[in-house]
């Protein structure tokens, strides 16, 4: 189990007269107070971990926000910022001892421009309202999480969420022009606008994937592309995970971006089968989809290329979308390959690092040895394109123990990632849930670094601690580290 | 200004902890193509990373390269090429920033988050810098980002770093994402009578879906400066859309975005299509003019016509990024001019950078206008360079 800071008494013993001063500062029916209310605001989509907050406030205006903030900075309250709750590391976790600031009620389109090609919303705003909104006229916002029906734009700013489509058309951070930001000290920050890139300091850059550490995001403005008039998907069954890899890596090696291009091992395709019954290959040991997109001679041209390359690496089984109806159903199975495992487990913990794709079958195969070793069962969904791994670990949490286990196999899976030369989070965040793994992957001067920067923006560390970070020094602490020799003036120092 | 030129990462760090003990400013360089931007730095010292130069390694199937900061733009174009690969965001070969017609190095590019006419299809430098090492004004070294496509561990150093011409650190190697080059490029040229028009067409087909790479409008004397000969033929200004991808996929989508413009066009073909671009990468038609300051705006795109009427003089500019950019050559290099410049782009929203004017301008003005709180600006800067010791007053003023 992961621990979280020591909370402050002095904040918990406050409540009340904290509910109060928030309720003067808000409609009264914004702040939340009550035991039984405050219980929604529990967890995210990281379940295992669940902590009710000190007090929950809905803020329908920046204005609102500046007051909360304002309020909070002066009093020296803990703040965790939470869109619509599904962050899978824990990103939007409530603090006992912190206000949860939950951005649900600034959920306005508030402009769309078309001749710039974007669109400008407020942070409450679903990922697939925005695409919905400009469907009639045929544009659409890229990045697609699997849960895009139902989390925020905010909630994908703050972690850089990807999709399935990011290999071509890349990450949140690829596909914002301008951000509205709320500072810890109430100040409104705005950068960027409707034009490219910054001119100084790319501040948006760095808030982008902050994961809720270093403002609020109150306004986002997000770019708009046109969508392509054709669409087609191949779903290729493969007799192994390499023969499925070696299909990817031709793709790539013969100068084709494909849309999305997703694999799935064959425990994740027999849950998801009996789930959606998608017509998926159920004697394959490796699935892949492909999709193309672009005009429909395009299409053709690069789909024949990919089938022919897929019968050259052995596929067993070969299928192509012959409608737009066919080729959502090739991609019903992949986007609920989370609650399809959830049917055949009562618990699962979903990660999410990134290797160098040429090293799949070598972290394939030590994935199944640890997957033995500690007796737990894992599906594995895959964005083959870039590399992007979401081993799905089967636990049950009324068995004493297994979640702890379930913990062990992904910090071992992670660790792999980062020894075979990749990262310990694609597209998820580091969160709570990868927190105490960063050392793995960065030395104590490359998080000494960061954290100066978080000082920069948050001086008293106020926004979202016990996020990303294993160890919390004091910012004036950080001013004066210097370290020497890779070594620095507090190694003793506990981590929570 | 003394010279130095440290052949290995051990040696810079020594310069820099020993630059930062003594709080002695450096001024830090790749090759020095881009010594024109940005403020005159107030430095007696110059560190070269000319040294630090080679690619690490390169695994085309990855998408991935990793290369010393000090390895020539050449080196890094000669090696994708081999592979059929490129950097998309189109760094250009400029003689715009500096002195001579240099590219450059890789960490100066990122340095400086170049980009060319691709930037609104295929993101800017920043876009596809995924992770790098370097040292910070304390003299530590230290690492961000990553070296696959994906990757969001921890804050996106690579995203601060590009563009902020080596203040906050100095990098030492760096990992790009590559990817395949388009085998065809073509591009349809209407010719129009004037801005509004051109700029509408533009517009109009960015709306549609051509999967159009690379918009941009001549005006007609600059397009009488072209060195293509069908650039020049039709004597007016010209509006122009580039296509790239598969010999089919562009034959198809010329053929349509052409049935779409109403007006009458020609198309350009693999060599013609590159040299123009080249030509508006490198704003090679603006380097004849004799103007004193050169200015790039970021604008929202719909704006670009009204920008340009406003500024634009005697015909010395050019627009890419369908409006997005300006490139403006103006003959008064007085600070007073450059407010003006400043108020007509912030009435629309966007900003104004100086790439080339004489030094006393550089001084005078914020070369790089400050778009976030100063304050926080200085604690940014703080952050990674307490005591102010790399590149001071390059980038703002104080900083």
């Amino acid at each position: 189990m992961l621990l979280m800071p020591a909370p402050d008494q002095e904040a918990i013993n406050d409540r009340e007269r904290i509910a109060a001063e928030l309720a003067a500062l808000l409609p009264p029916a914004s702040v939340i107070a009550a035991p039984a209310a405050l219980k929604a605001y529990e967890t995210d989509a990281l379940t295992a971990y669940r902590q009710v907050p000190l007090v929950a406030v809905l803020p329908a205006s920046t204005e609102e926000v500046v007051r909360v903030l304002r309020y909070c900075h002066q009093r020296k309250l803990k703040v965790v910022p939470r869109g619509s709750g599904t962050s899978l590391s824990g990103g939007a976790l409530p603090l006992a001892d912190g206000v949860l600031v939950g951005l649900g009620k600034l959920n306005r389109i508030l402009d769309i421009d078309f001749d710039n090609r974007c669109a400008v919303v407020q942070p409450g705003v679903t990922n697939l309202a925005i695409s919905h909104a400009v469907a009639d006229r045929g544009f659409y916002y890229a990045p697609d999480p699997s849960s895009q029906i139902a989390c925020s734009i905010g909630g994908n700013v703050a972690e850089n969420s990807g999709g399935v489509h990011c290999l071509k058309y890349g990450l949140t951070t690829n596909n914002m022009l301008g951000l509205e930001v709320v500072l810890i000290d109430g100040e409104v920050m705005r950068v960027g606008g409707r034009h490219f890139d910054a001119a100084g300091y790319d501040l948006m850059g760095i808030l982008t994937g902050s994961e809720g550490l270093l403002g609020v995001v109150t306004e986002v403005t997000v770019r708009l592309l046109k969508r392509p008039p054709t669409a087609r998907a191949l779903l290729a069954g493969f007799a192994s995970s390499e023969a499925a890899g070696e299909a990817v890596a031709a793709v790539i090696a013969a100068g084709i971006i494909p849309a999305g291009m997703e694999m799935m091992d064959k425990p994740a395709v027999a849950a998801v089968e009996a789930f959606v019954h998608a017509g998926y290959p159920l004697e394959a040991e490796a699935l892949l989809i492909v999709e193309l997109d672009g005009t429909a001679a395009e299409v053709d041209e690069l789909m024949a290329r990919v089938k022919a390359i897929a019968e050259q690496k052995g596929a067993t089984s070969l299928r192509i979308s012959q409608s737009e109806q066919e080729r959502l159903v090739f991609w019903a199975g992949r986007k609920a390959a989370f609650p399809a495992v959830g049917r055949i487990s009562p618990d699962y913990l979903c990660m999410d690092g990134t290797i160098p794709r040429g090293q799949l079958p070598l972290v394939l195969t030590r994935m199944a040895e640890l997957s033995r070793q500690l007796g737990l069962r894992i599906a594995n969904v895959f964005h083959a394109g870039d590399g992007n791994l979401h081993p799905l670990i089967l636990y049950d949490a009324n068995k004493p123990g297994e979640l702890d286990t379930a913990e062990r196999l992904g910090a071992e899976i992670l660790k792999l990632c980062v020894e075979v030369g990749g990262v310990l989070t694609g597209e998820h965040g580091v969160g709570i849930e990868k927190r105490d793994l960063m050392p793995t992957m960065f030395n104590e001067i490359d998080l000494a670094q960061q954290m100066r920067l978080k000082c920069a923006f948050d001086e008293h560390q106020l926004l979202n601690p016990g996020k990303v970070f294993p160890t919390l020094h004091r910012c004036a602490e950080m001013g004066a580290m210097h370290v020497s020799g890779g070594k620095v003036p507090f190694p003793d120092l506990p981590r929570f | 200004m003394q010279r130095i030129q440290p052949e290995s990462t051990q040696d810079i760090v020594d310069t820099v902890r020993t630059h930062a003990e003594a709080r002695r400013p450096l001024a830090i360089e790749g090759s020095g193509s881009k010594s024109g931007l940005g403020r005159p730095v107030n430095a007696e010292m110059l560190l070269s990373m000319r040294g630090l130069s080679g690619i690490i390694s390169y695994q085309p199937d990855e998408l991935v390269l990793t290369a010393w900061s000090g390895t020539p733009m050449r080196e890094i174009w000669v090696a994708l090429a081999e592979k059929h690969q490129h950097l998309a965001f189109e760094p250009a070969a400029s003689a715009l920033y500096g002195s001579g017609n240099e590219a450059g190095t890789i960490g100066g590019v990122l340095a400086s988050n170049l980009s060319g006419p691709r930037r609104p299809s295929a993101g800017a430098a920043r876009d596809h810098f995924l992770g790098f090492s370097a040292v910070n004004g304390l003299g530590e070294e230290f690492k961000a980002g990553g070296k696959v496509v994906k990757n969001v561990t921890g804050y996106d150093l690579p995203k601060l770093l590009a563009g902020s011409m080596g203040t906050l650190a100095l990098l030492l190697e760096v990992t790009v994402k590559v990817l395949p080059a388009p085998e065809k490029q073509r591009t349809v040229i209407v010719p129009v009578p004037d801005v509004v028009t051109g700029h509408r067409c533009l517009t109009t087909q960015l709306r549609e879906a051509f999967e159009i790479d690379g918009a941009a409008f001549l005006p007609a004397a600059v397009a009488a400066r072209s060195g293509i000969d069908l650039v020049r033929a039709p004597g007016s200004a010209l509006a122009a859309m580039r296509l790239t991808g598969s010999p089919v996929s562009v034959a198809d989508r010329c053929a349509a975005l052409r049935a779409a413009v109403s007006l009458p066009s020609e198309e350009l073909h693999s060599m013609r299509s590159e040299a123009l671009w080249s030509e508006i990468n490198e704003v090679t038609p603006l380097q004849q003019a004799e103007a004193g300051a050169l200015w790039r705006l970021s604008v929202p795109p719909a704006s670009g016509a009204k920008i340009a009427t406003a500024l634009g003089q005697g015909e010395d500019w050019l627009m890419d990024w369908g409006g997005g950019r300006l490139w403006i050559a103006r003959h008064n290099t007085s600070a007073e001019d450059a407010s003006a410049v400043r108020k007509a782009v912030a009435a629309v929203g966007g900003h104004a950078t100086l790439v080339r004017g004489p030094d006393s301008l550089r001084r005078a003005i914020d070369v790089f206008p400050l778009e976030a709180p100063p304050p926080l600006l200085k604690r940014t800067k703080a952050a990674f360079d307490p005591h102010g010791i790399l590149n001071p007053g390059r980038m703002y003023r104080d900083l």
